[in-house]
């Protein structure tokens, strides 16, 4: 199981509120996982944590990106041993182009002075705005500046793309999105499916789960998973509704 | 051949205007007033802040005219765009480059010329323009220095009604240690005329100790436009003054960016006077301070005329232990009614040992007026920095990142796309020193 995101007994807590109690997830490369489940569960809480975000404590419990230790790492460190999170809100960066942006992220990830080939960058970076539907003009805009919900999401598809991780963490991005930019962001990530990357979609409704399909869905209430099964759950979990999981999945 | 800043000196140099009485007289009237003012205190109110211990006057010199090897060195070091209308260049006080004017400038009247050419050739010009504004916001002691040395420096004039759309380039370098300089920029645009000046001023070598105290005024006559980027790029063992005055007709736009970043200590004080109905003038400034530097910002926005308009914004970002002082007033007489004036000052920390002080004002006497003044200090915003860590930017070059494009909003504001480049690179490779 080295090639695989393994998560084994997380314990993370923000302020004195314990958030993640005994979490345990395992996400083999080649597979996309979804995590499902109410809000205030603790879903965002595991992106963040597994990102390495400086507000949250991790108290116990390890996390493993291909066997390489990820938790206590800085956020840096995480992102180019390979994890990405694709933001539910991704923050405004005034005065930083897109361009800047991702160069800046793809030569974090080259050996130190090693030339940077920018019109080999450019020519992938144009491609993949293409397929996304992104008008070129972006790449000058300032990030996620004035963006529509649907633009920055795609924005964050687009980073993923360029930076190739081994594992994405895609944190409620079907919010915001209207239906076509949510089949032009699907569309993205099926893109990337493969044996290469291993994908974990947090949603809080099966809607996404029609376009991206997970090869495995779980149900997380109260800071771990109380359930998982094909991607039949999300369907039985849509048609039950979120007290089925807080009356039965719960207590059982 | 070097000699100390004293009353002899003085008196000698300034017998090589005796040609001209009114400037050699205006010389002497500087001496005698530097003479008598006291250097600045930490207790005066318009030095609040402000390191008034370090400042010093002592042990400066003139120098003389370079060798050919570091006019040749320093030349080639001086074509930051590439295609100025025009381009001086002025080493330790002394004009070493100073190309013709292309013919269809020179015959519409334009003047471009070092202001000891332009003392020779347009004596009157220079009279009824220059230093008719005393200092008033602090700096009286250091531009009566200026006035007593004063020699060298641009001078630009445009006629009414010429419009020149590529930049003239006026660059002024320090090349010997403990050297002096006083640059003069007076730039003129009549009615209706448009025009563009980059100001550089660089040291030949970093650690080079210098003075410079250099002085602007800026015309612009009805309808005109000025645009003005002043880049102080000293080393950093320099001290460096400037005292400006932009003064705006009737509906005259004139824009000034200024871009700080060397000098162990650079004091800017900037008055803007409109003086005519429709007249809009604004005032950016960026810097990145680092080390042990001190940027020092005084600004006045003076509203002698209604129905008009300034904007003021300074943005300063500081590392290591620098420190920034920003103080700026608007003032509105009484009958410059429906005036809007704005000043914002923005800081941002990028060390906990660095500080920055702000001390906006408003002084409004009509009372149709839309004005405000901000100011805010802070470090970069954590979900902003968090986003570029997790992408796996590291730290220093998250923030750098941020740091540039948190300057950006001003860069913008530069409308030579060219000049606005090298500016972003000069704060590009000081954020890597």
């Amino acid at each position: 199981m080295a090639d695989s995101l393994i998560i084994k007994n997380l314990n993370a807590s923000i302020g004195d509120r314990q958030i993640l109690k005994n979490f345990s997830l395992t996400i083999p490369k080649g597979e996309v996982h979804a995590i499902m489940g109410p809000n205030g569960t603790g879903k965002s809480t595991l992106a963040k944590v597994l990102a390495g975000h400086p507000d949250y404590t991790v108290q116990s419990g390890e996390a493993t990106l291909d066997g390489q230790p990820i938790l206590g790492q800085e956020p840096d460190s995480i992102a180019r041993a390979g994890l990405f999170l694709a933001f539910q809100y991704p923050s405004e960066i005034p005065g930083v182009t897109i361009a800047n942006f991702i160069r800046a992220a793809l030569i974090a990830r080259q050996e130190k002075g090693a030339p940077f080939d920018a019109k080999a960058y450019y020519a992938e970076l144009y491609a993949k705005m293409d397929a996304l539907k992104m008008d070129r003009k972006f790449t000058s805009r300032f990030v996620n500046e004035g963006f529509s919900g649907g633009e920055k999401k795609r924005c964050e598809i687009l980073q993923m793309m360029m930076l190739k991780p081994k594992y994405a963490v895609l944190d409620e991005t079907d919010s915001g999105l209207d239906i076509d930019a949510l089949r032009i962001v699907s569309e993205g990530v099926n893109h990337m499916r493969g044996p290469s990357i291993g994908c974990l979609v947090i949603t809080h409704y099966q809607r996404l789960l029609e376009y991206i399909v997970p090869d495995r869905v779980h149900i997380m209430y109260d800071g771990h998973i109380v359930h998982s099964g094909g991607k039949e759950l999300a369907v039985e979990l849509e048609a039950k509704g979120y007290d089925w999981v807080k009356k039965e999945l719960a207590s059982a | 051949m070097q000699s100390p800043l004293d009353s002899r000196l003085q008196e000698a140099e300034t017998q090589r205007f005796a040609t001209q009485d009114w400037f050699a007289e205006l010389r002497r009237q500087g001496w005698q007033q530097f003479s008598s003012l006291p250097l600045p205190k930490r207790t005066d109110e318009k030095w609040r802040f402000s390191d008034t211990r370090s400042l010093s006057l002592e042990h400066f010199c003139l120098a003389g005219v370079p060798s050919d090897e570091v006019v040749d060195r320093l030349i080639a070091q001086s074509h930051f765009i590439s295609r100025p209308s025009g381009l001086l260049v002025h080493i330790d006080g002394h004009c070493v480059l100073r190309p013709a004017l292309a013919p269809e400038l020179a015959t519409q009247g334009v003047k471009f010329e070092s202001f000891e050419d332009a003392l020779r050739h347009h004596p009157a010009l220079l009279k009824e323009y220059i230093l008719k504004h005393c200092a008033g916001l602090g700096g009286e002691k250091f531009l009566a220095l200026h006035q007593a040395w004063l020699r060298s420096g641009t001078v630009l004039y445009v006629p009414k009604n010429v419009e020149i759309k590529q930049p003239f380039v006026s660059v002024h370098w320090t090349a010997t240690e403990g050297v002096a300089i006083f640059p003069h920029t007076l730039v003129i645009a009549e009615d209706g005329a448009k025009v563009t000046l980059h100001d550089f001023q660089c040291s030949a070598e970093p650690q080079l100790r210098a003075l410079a105290i250099s002085a602007a005024d800026l015309y612009a006559g009805k309808g005109a436009t000025i645009s003005r980027l002043a880049v102080q790029a000293w080393g950093l063992a320099t001290q460096s003054f400037e005292i400006a005055n932009t003064c705006g007709a009737k509906e005259s736009l004139i824009t000034s960016v200024n871009a700080a970043l060397g000098a162990r200590r650079a004091r800017l004080e900037n008055t803007i006077r409109i003086q005519g109905e429709g007249a809009d003038v604004r005032l950016y400034g960026i810097s990145v301070a680092t080390g042990e530097q001190e940027f020092d910002q005084r600004t006045l926005q003076v509203h002698d005329a209604g129905n008009a308009k300034s904007d003021l914004l300074f943005k300063n970002v500081l590392l290591d232990k620098a420190r920034t002082i920003f103080s700026g007033l608007i003032k509105v007489a009484p009958d410059a009614q429906r005036t809007d004036a704005y000043q914002t000052n923005r800081n941002l920390l990028l060390s906990p040992e660095a500080e920055a002080d702000s001390l906006p004002g408003l002084e409004i006497e009509a009372n149709d007026v839309k004005c405000s003044h901000g100011a805010t200090t802070g470090q970069v915003n954590p979900e902003e920095l968090f986003y570029l860590l997790a992408r796996g930017i590291p730290l220093p070059v998250a923030q750098e990142l941020l740091a540039e494009g948190f300057l950006e909003e001003v860069l913008a504001k530069v409308d030579d796309e060219e000049a606005a480049a090298v500016v972003r690179e000069m704060f590009r490779q000081k954020f890597h020193s």
